[in-house]
């Protein structure tokens, strides 16, 4: 089990209440005590040390902390850790590694969908919720997709295509779902 | 940022909810979607001793019609199932213009239509389509079931009519007296923002007659504005530029904009006056080419 106070900061003195919680992060089950106020984001990143989920504006309007919840995006930085007990998220750890990108990595690399790289994180893990529920997205549905994701270097139209990359190269490697 | 600390509860039934509601004396809060909530305890604008997630009680995330045309929306309806809801497209226009509107998608896989209402932000987009439709919310408490018209249930900002120990359970809107038709128009400088105005109309039509017609503003006041009155001019008349002008008129009457970095007042008032044309005269012309 991982006690995220021993890697982050000293347990809660006295008698601050946790709870036992158990996330399946990146397919990976993890267990943590956590005190109820503590965010998603702040376990990832601090917690579990998945850095690539970005807290942005820690106000739920950036979409850097964009993770899938359950296959769905959220905002991790808008959902407590004790609520993600029993349920399964995908972080940009989880798409591929650095020798074996997803196509949705490969497509920004291609396309030049970063540039400081801060929303990027957010920005792929929107794009797969899009991709998995409309394998052939048409400009609109992908701009549409990431206004919840704002690039302050204001690459969009980069992260666009790159999505459009993505979705074209998925297509090719599934060809019977054509 | 980190909330105040809490005490967090997750019961798996509403009758338990209910229970820890009462038991807290008024200083738990209930937690749906966590959309706006989160970001308040965030801020430290909300620091409640006791939150509770509803989102583990089963049962609560339908919306559906009922063979009388009644929509019911379940607390933990989010707002994306109304976005691709196959539903409520034709039965319900109002809704269905507002739902891809309400904060931006990603936020709209976890909020929830009740919890929004609940909130009782004077920029709701869900309140607002609320008033027009002269929805109810039903409240659960320890004593049972009551029902809440939406026009008695937002008291001011942020200000709901339940009680402490209540829970909104359900929205309830009516089904249209004819054929429904209606919209919804937001003006915001980005998604996600706050609207610079927004407006909601319902109508209740047979053939090109109107036989009621509901309105109501989210941005342009202190609260969400009931237009119903204003856009009763509409009541028993054909759609003609005449008619579709003098609601717009009425109506940009009944609002209550400030000026602020988003436009004057009177921008504001105009941007509502507009959008009523515009929805207005988007179901003139549907009626004609039906007709």
């Amino acid at each position: 089990m991982t006690s995220l106070y021993d890697e982050v900061q000293p347990a809660p003195a006295g008698d601050v209440p946790t709870r036992r919680i158990t996330i399946d992060v990146n397919g990976t089950p993890r267990t943590a005590d956590v005190e109820p106020r503590l965010l998603l984001a702040h376990m990832l990143r601090s917690g579990l040390k998945l850095t690539g989920t970005h807290t942005g504006c820690d106000t739920s309007n950036c979409g850097a902390c964009t993770v899938l919840f359950d296959g769905r995006p959220i905002k991790s930085c808008t959902m407590l850790a004790v609520q993600a007990d029993g349920h399964h998220v995908e972080t940009v750890e989880g798409m591929g590694s650095a020798s074996e990108l997803h196509p949705i990595q490969e497509g920004f690399k291609q396309e030049h969908g970063l540039q400081c790289g801060y929303c990027t994180p957010g920005m792929m893990l929107a794009a797969k919720a899009l991709l998995e529920r409309n394998d052939n997205p048409t400009e609109d549905d992908v701009r549409w997709a990431l206004s919840g994701n704002l690039c302050r270097c204001t690459g969009y139209q980069n992260i666009v295509k790159a999505v459009l990359w993505a979705a074209e190269k998925m297509r090719a490697q599934n060809p019977q779902e054509a | 940022m980190y909330p105040s600390r809490f005490a967090y509860e997750a019961p798996k039934s509403l009758a338990d909810a209910i229970g820890l509601l009462d038991a807290s004396g008024g200083e738990a809060k209930i937690l749906a979607g966590g959309q706006s909530l989160v970001p308040m305890l965030k801020l430290r604008f909300a620091a409640p001793e006791q939150i509770i997630d509803i989102n583990n009680i089963p049962g609560l995330e339908y919306h559906r019609i009922d063979p009388d045309g009644t929509l019911r929306i379940g607390a933990l309806c989010r707002h994306e199932d109304l976005e691709f809801s196959t539903i409520i497209q034709d039965t319900f226009p109002t809704l269905a213009g507002a739902a891809a509107l309400v904060a931006d998608p990603i936020v709209r896989t976890r909020g929830t239509f009740v919890g929004s209402v609940c909130h009782a932000d004077p920029q709701g987009d869900w309140a607002a389509t609320m008033i027009a439709l002269n929805g109810r919310i039903v409240a659960q408490g320890p004593k049972g079931r009551r029902e809440i018209e939406m026009k008695d249930f937002v008291l001011g900002p942020f200000t709901n009519a339940l009680a402490f120990n209540e829970i909104a359970v359900e929205a309830i809107i009516p089904p249209a007296t004819g054929t429904a038709r209606g919209g919804y128009l937001k003006l915001e400088r980005r998604v996600g923002d706050f609207a610079t105005a927004s407006v909601a109309v319902a109508l209740d039509m047979d053939g090109d007659k109107v036989l009621r017609a509901g309105c109501a503003l989210a941005g342009v006041g202190g609260k969400t504005i009931d237009a119903n009155a204003a856009i009763s001019v509409l009541n028993g008349q054909t759609l003609t530029e005449a008619s579709i002008a003098a609601a717009a008129d009425a109506v940009a009457e009944a609002a209550d904009p400030r000026t602020d970095h988003r436009g004057s007042s009177d921008y504001k008032r105009h941007i509502v006056k507009t959008f009523v044309i515009r929805i207005l005269t988007g179901i003139a012309r549907s009626e004609q080419k039906a007709a």
